[in-house]
């Protein structure tokens, strides 16, 4: 009884943040905001998704199981490179401006020199 | 050219596919250590050197916090999104002066800061010593900034350095 409860809160408040999540997408004003709408669903959303799944493999079902765990954790680990990318994105295409970095080199996204000791990865040419 | 380069992270990536594929069979661990070669020689340009972790408990409670903190901002950035009126949302750019050197712990403080709803890593300088920050509501931009650098960057360079 206590179980089903908190399996079921659990799913509940997943269901919830990932809702919360997308109404965020559509209200919030542009793109820099609407970035931060989905990062509620993939944390606390997806979160409270796996541990009801791994209590439940506890319990009712074969045992434990570490897959829920390593998604959370790779969830963790590319979560932020994607936002890195689309707020690249908006700072290129010159919908928000940044403010000045305040130092010698400017914003890496604008930096045109080579470090000494950066790989050679592929680079977008300057245009 | 070595076999092993970086021995940890081919031990993490062997480890990461026995759990994945769940059951300990001839198949499974031969291919754990194929991964266990081949990725880290592929990804050799990336790390040029290996990051030194200073103490492991330190970081293990690292992780809590951030979990912790994720919990919580998670529910006030809901509130902001469902509670508050458009127009009185202010999202701004806040520029984070930072002095961790190493670039793994350059790198966690990012996604910490991205993963924490609410603040999002959007770029850095070009030598790294500034990370650009853009954050939901800021009605006071220099405490999230106090708040970066004495709840998560303190405690990096103390585990990192």
């Amino acid at each position: 009884m206590i179980l089903d409860l908190l399996l079921a809160a659990l799913l509940v408040i997943a269901g919830l943040f990932g809702l919360i999540g997308s109404y965020g997408l559509l209200r919030l004003r542009d793109g820099m905001q609407r970035l931060h709408a989905p990062t509620k669903a993939s944390t606390v959303g997806l979160g409270a998704a796996l541990c009801a799944s791994v209590v439940h493999r506890l319990t009712v079902g074969d045992g434990f199981s570490p897959q829920e765990i390593v998604v959370l954790v790779f969830i963790f680990v590319t979560a932020p490179i994607s936002a890195n990318y689309l707020s690249k994105l908006h700072l290129f295409s010159k919908t928000h401006t940044p403010p000045s970095s305040g130092t010698g080199r400017p914003w890496a996204t604008f930096d045109p020199t080579l470090d000494e000791d950066e790989p050679r990865l592929p680079r977008r040419d300057e245009t | 050219m070595k076999l092993f380069p970086h021995p940890v992270l081919s031990l993490l990536l062997g480890l990461t596919w026995l759990l994945l594929v769940g059951h300990l069979k001839l198949g499974s661990l031969v291919l754990a250590l194929i991964l266990a070669i081949l990725i880290p020689q592929i990804t050799h340009a990336y790390w040029p050197a290996a990051p030194r972790v200073k103490s492991l408990p330190r970081l293990l409670a690292y992780v809590a916090l951030v979990v912790w903190d994720v919990i919580l901002a998670n529910v006030a950035v809901a509130k902001i999104v469902l509670f508050m009126p458009r127009d009185r949302i202010q999202s701004r750019f806040i520029a984070v002066p930072i002095t961790l050197k190493s670039p793994e712990a350059i790198a966690l403080l990012a996604g910490t800061i991205t993963m924490t709803p609410g603040t999002v890593t959007a770029d850095m300088n070009g030598d790294a010593s500034v990370l650009l920050i853009h954050s939901l509501h800021a009605p006071d931009p220099d405490a999230i900034r106090d708040e970066i650098l004495t709840r998560y960057e303190a405690r990096l360079k103390r585990i990192f350095e």
